[in-house]
């Protein structure tokens, strides 16, 4: 078999309303989206969201239910996984145990009829990429974890698709050797100018490799963008909360002095950023990452908004910084993160305190968005 | 505590009970094994190579190895037959049973133990009653002469039974499951993302199944085809009851020899020839299959 004509599709991968549904269920909803070539994609959520079912029906071993995909003009909709323009890096890995290293590398340009000398080229090229050309005549199970992980990416890019789709890849490592292969992935990346799609449930993964990440809940994209601007400007609170953490505080718009809502949180004015404020009407829920507060012991001097009346109800100090739990007089309990950086004394449970923050990082969302959505 | 530990550990005359455990566990297979496979194996040996007595059925020892020369001669036809038969019911054993197992192991869903528990059904019927039933279903009463005559494929003349085809087609029924077990184990173990990960590199679905199912399932070949083979060239009742004189193999051979003859150093010699033949032949497969080029 020659390389097919369908195999050197290239181009964005484009999905156009890609509905899957299971009798009732819709696993992923009416999805359209634009991946563009060459970019490092994360699809991130919390599992059952659709993710790992979107990438199932990109790679061709899921049927969409409706909806249509393209790799740049060609559609592959309903093309066997095996004409595909795509190559996958499975959970677990699903390496071939009974083939060598070699072999399973192999495994996809064999397929395609591609001559012994240019194998072996492309086969000790990419082991040399991924620093392990020792391993070649070695079986899987005689490779740790880690070493898999990486055969496992070889095995696909090795077959220069269009499109690298990464399912949950450093689900199985520790977390020391999960880091390093985040940087490393990012490398072969960068390196070999592939378009990854990268599901995970991890959000700090999702930020350390992805160009552009997409939230996802119940089969919908919640909202796209650099990790930037969805951890400094999330739209719902779902992404506030399952992108980091954030403090989400109901309050009422009370005026405006130009490039800034006045709001009213519960008989404090503060002052929220317009650009940064996707509310609709008068009802807004303000929201203040934990580590944008700055706690300090009642009565010191304080700038910027401020909240008043707080009680230290839990401190943890976890070395780098100090976590605080603080209960404000509504009763709404804040989180609230202190570096460690200066000698400040840490404050006791039951101090009074008063929390301050810039303007310029808070965030407001609509009034009717659930508070707890998507918290972990 | 470990005062009582200390103790016990004397009483055995070791460090750690612990370590002993393993061998306790051993005793009553390796003494079963001792009682009813060395000790017969040894008096076989030793039967093997005596000569006839003064009396009808009294045997002296006489070391005399061309027992084995002379009953190999005069069953070499039989022996042969043991094998061919063998081999061709386990062939047929082995494409029955294959895409049974797969059927079993990927297809079946929610039945797959109900099938599991049809394939082992047969077991609760006694071997002999199975073989008097492949009798019957292949008489001149039965469902196959009459459909093979309605289709013409064979004369209103022909018969089925009392032919090699019934003899290797009733050890090919009679040893089934034991194919089917192992196949549907090792196929059942094949993580199905691998069966994913060949069609994302590529392989359609046949290539897919030449080159990493059946590697995979290999084990499970090796166990069936063993499992169905050495008992099959060793049958004797199914040539008996299927099979005409033509038919017969070396196990009626042993039988005869055995119960009928009463040459005990004949039936003994021909016995260690075929345990030889069979080990030969199995170590030569093993190994063949053990390589790359088998797959």
């Amino acid at each position: 078999m020659a390389v097919d004509a369908s195999t050197s599709a290239r181009g964005d991968l484009i999905l156009k309303n890609l509905t899957k549904s299971y009798g009732e269920f819709n696993a992923v909803d009416d999805l359209s989206l634009v991946i563009p070539k060459g970019s490092f994609f994360a699809l991130l959520g919390p599992s059952g969201c659709g993710k790992t079912t979107t990438l199932r029906m990109v790679a061709g071993l899921e049927e969409p239910t409706s909806g249509s995909i393209f790799v740049g003009e060609t559609e592959i909709t309903d093309m066997k996984p095996y004409r595909r323009p795509v190559n996958t890096v499975f959970q677990n890995y699903a390496l071939f145990p009974h083939l060598t290293i070699y072999e399973n590398i192999a495994f996809g340009l064999r397929r395609r009829g591609i001559s012994e000398a240019e194998v072996k080229t492309a086969v000790d090229k990419v082991l040399n990429l991924i620093e392990l050309p020792q391993l070649a005549s070695r079986k899987p199970n005689q490779l740790s974890g880690g070493q898999q992980q990486r055969i496992a990416v070889a095995r696909a890019i090795v077959n220069r698709p269009a499109l690298l789709l990464l399912d949950e890849p450093l689900g199985a490592l520790d977390l020391k050797l999960r880091r390093q292969m985040q940087i490393e992935l990012k490398w072969i990346q960068t390196e070999i100018g592939i378009t990854f799609v990268h599901v995970t449930h991890d959000q700090e993964e999702a930020m350390t490799m992805a160009d552009t990440i997409a939230v996802m809940n119940k089969g919908k994209i919640e909202q796209m963008g650099t990790p930037e601007e969805l951890y400094d400007s999330p739209k719902t609170s779902f992404v506030a909360n399952f992108l980091g953490q954030s403090n989400l505080i109901p309050g009422e718009v009370s005026g405006n002095d130009g490039d800034n809502l006045i709001v009213d949180l519960f008989g404090t004015k503060v002052a929220v950023p317009k650009a940064r404020s996707s509310a609709l009407g008068k009802s807004v829920l303000v929201g203040i990452r934990p580590e944008k507060f700055r706690i300090a012991a009642e009565g010191k001097s304080t700038h910027g908004n401020v909240l008043t009346g707080g009680v230290v109800s839990d401190v943890s100090y976890i070395g780098v910084s100090t976590q605080y739990q603080v209960e404000m007089p509504s009763g709404k309990e804040l989180m609230v993160f202190e570096q460690n950086d200066d000698d400040e004394e840490m404050l006791r449970k039951g101090a009074k305190v008063v929390l301050s923050w810039e303007p310029t990082f808070t965030f407001a969302l609509d009034g009717s968005e659930n508070v707890s959505a998507g918290s972990h | 505590m470990a005062a009582v530990k200390g103790a016990s550990a004397k009483v055995f005359g070791l460090k750690d009970n612990k370590s002993i455990l393993p061998y306790l566990l051993l005793i009553p297979g390796l003494l079963w094994l001792a009682l009813f496979f060395i000790v017969p194996i040894f008096s076989l040996g030793q039967m093997s190579t005596k000569v006839a007595g003064a009396q009808t059925g009294e045997f002296v020892q006489g070391y005399r190895f061309a027992n084995y020369v002379d009953a190999f001669n005069a069953s070499t036809e039989q022996f042969l037959r043991s094998f061919l038969y063998g081999i061709l019911a386990t062939i047929i054993a082995l494409a029955i049973a294959y895409p049974l197992a797969y059927a079993i192991a990927f297809k079946s869903g929610r039945f797959k133990n109900i099938l599991l528990v049809l394939v082992v059904a047969p077991f609760f019927v006694s071997f002999l009653l199975r073989t008097i039933a492949w009798k019957q279903i292949l008489g001149e009463e039965g469902p196959v002469v009459s459909v093979l005559r309605t289709l013409h494929l064979i004369s209103d003349t022909t018969s089925i039974t009392s032919s090699a085809f019934a003899v290797v087609t009733g050890l090919a029924y009679n040893f089934l499951p034991f194919m089917t077990l192992p196949l549907y184990a090792s196929l059942e173990r094949i993580d199905p993302r691998t069966l994913e990960a060949a069609g994302d590199l590529y392989a359609n679905g046949f290539t897919t199944f030449r080159k990493v199912t059946v590697p995979l399932s290999m084990p499970g070949v090796v166990a069936g085809t063993l499992l169905t083979f050495i008992p099959a060239a060793g049958d004797y009742i199914n040539a008996t009851i299927l099979g005409s004189p033509s038919n017969k193999m070396l196990g009626n051979v042993i039988e005869a020899r055995f119960f009928k003859i009463v040459d005990y150093p004949a039936a003994a010699a021909l016995s260690f020839t075929l345990m030889a033949a069979i080990l030969v032949l199995v170590t030569i497969y093993i190994r063949k299959a053990g390589t790359e080029e088998l797959l």
